[in-house]
């Protein structure tokens, strides 16, 4: 009897305080209480997704560039480069952290290099496919007027490889900011984590918001990226 | 190092393979799981897709969807349908555990890029080619099935294959929430601390993708090849 007076008083004081829509009566999607008393744990997921994602596409694109000049200068490694980047593409990413974890451990430099890998697969043929689609006669010209190689590259053909290059850093980004959920594997998933727990506790509130977070958040990246790209080719406008 | 010795203990040793939770019963699942998906979402992609490329409309849609796809992470659509009434965890035969959440998670995942694909293949058909065939007086129905249909089979095909090798890699984020497929292996092996099991269970997961991979290659192959000898032989 009195368990059952304990019970109801709890009910009770709990009903005077407000319903609150997460506990484990009510348990539902949409939740401002939810996120009101977590806010803390929310950002603090939001923001390591954003750090993972970004340092993975930015290691991704600093190993892709040296990769795609090289593949350019060697075109017998061109094929191999790419043959390579298909084949990790092939493998998923919850096979690909336990085949790092060895090396690197129950790290974020884990998740951050699986995650490069693949990005790295996807910028390097962006930036093969972009330096390939500078007209032949605008390198001739460039020489002509005695640019040196390296002068030439910087000034006139990367900036002319710059659309091409920029599509591909927009699709690395948007599938990196999805896959970084994965990391959760080893517990650096950044929003990833909560959707984990999210499902074990059957919290509905966090797993719907930890979702949509996600793609809000390769939305406004790849929103970023248009604007940078233009800003960094004016002359497209024109 | 020690954890690659527990690795080839794992995977050498016959009871590791066997039984009910072995990886035979698990990567049987999951081409299983792999196969049904794909087969679901091309039943509904394809036609659709084809459709909309003879025609030449719906462009936007076709193209964007994939886009879509790309930032909506699976395993996010997946906590939601396990976290749902229905769908739920609830067990679906040979699929076990969260089956049906998965199969759609899955299925919504290879739509895009089947879409897309089909719809960019009829549309790639050389206009010369079908205005030919507008002049010889073929129907609608008829340059569909006649011209643009064998023209554009390469790239269909291309287009399922690349969707084969992905949803059996993702299929493998179902065991993050506790559901079906070979990810088992791996996340078992994690949360026990048994690194050697994770890591078999990896290299089993990455030689299936790259041997779907490999077949699927041989198909687009022969696709090709009878795209080309179709002209010839009418």
């Amino acid at each position: 009897m009195p368990v059952t007076l304990l019970v109801t008083a709890g009910a009770v004081r709990q009903a005077a305080e407000g319903p609150s829509c997460y506990s484990r009566l009510r348990n539902e999607w949409v939740c401002g209480d939810y996120l009101v008393d977590r806010r803390e744990e929310i950002l603090s997921a939001l923001g390591s997704h954003v750090v993972l994602s970004v340092s993975s596409v930015l290691l991704g694109l600093l190993l892709a560039v040296p990769l795609a000049l090289l593949a350019r200068r060697v075109p017998r490694l061109e094929t191999a480069i790419t043959a390579a980047a298909t084949g990790l593409y092939t493998i998923p990413s919850l096979a690909l952290f336990p085949l790092l974890v060895p090396f690197t451990g129950l790290t974020a430099t884990t998740v951050v290099l699986g995650l490069a890998l693949y990005a790295l697969t996807i910028l390097v043929r962006a930036l093969l496919d972009g330096l390939r689609a500078v007209p032949p006669e605008v390198r001739e010209a460039a020489r002509g007027l005695g640019y040196a190689p390296t002068r030439r590259l910087l000034r006139v053909e990367l900036p002319l490889a710059l659309p091409v290059l920029m599509a591909g850093i927009r699709v690395a980004t948007v599938s990196t900011v999805a896959l970084t959920t994965v990391g959760a594997l080893v517990s650096h998933g950044g929003l990833g984590d909560l959707l984990v727990t999210g499902v074990a506790e059957s919290f509905r509130a966090q797993v719907l918001t930890a979702a949509v977070l996600c793609v809000a958040l390769a939305v406004l990246l790849d929103g970023l990226l248009v604007l940078l790209q233009r800003a960094l080719t004016p002359w497209s406008r024109a | 190092m020690r954890v690659f010795e527990e690795m080839w203990a794992h995977l050498t040793d016959a009871a590791s393979w066997r039984g009910d939770g072995g990886m035979l019963a698990l990567l049987w699942q999951q081409l299983l799981l792999t196969g049904t998906a794909l087969a679901l979402a091309t039943a509904l992609g394809l036609p659709l897709a084809l459709w909309l490329g003879h025609l030449g409309r719906g462009g936007f849609v076709a193209i964007n969807v994939s886009a879509v796809g790309r930032a909506v992470p699976t395993f996010a659509l997946l906590a939601i349908l396990v976290a749902a009434e229905w769908p739920g965890s609830a067990t679906l035969g040979p699929y076990g555990r969260a089956g049906a959440a998965t199969l759609i998670a899955l299925m919504l995942f290879a739509l895009p890029p089947i879409i897309t694909g089909a719809y960019v293949a009829v549309t790639e058909v050389p206009g010369d080619v079908k205005e030919a065939a507008r002049g010889m007086g073929m129907t609608g129905r008829q340059r569909f099935w006649r011209v643009e249909l064998p023209l554009a089979l390469p790239l269909v095909v291309a287009g399922l294959r690349l969707a084969l090798v992905q949803v059996w890699a993702t299929a493998t984020i179902a065991a993050l929430v506790a559901g079906p497929g070979l990810g088992r292996v791996i996340t078992d092996g994690f949360y026990r601390n048994d690194y050697g099991q994770g890591l078999a269970g990896a290299l089993v997961v990455a030689a299936g993708a790259l041997v779907l991979e490999i077949a699927g290659a041989g198909v687009q192959r022969g696709a090709a090849r009878r795209a080309q000898l179709a002209p010839a032989s009418t």
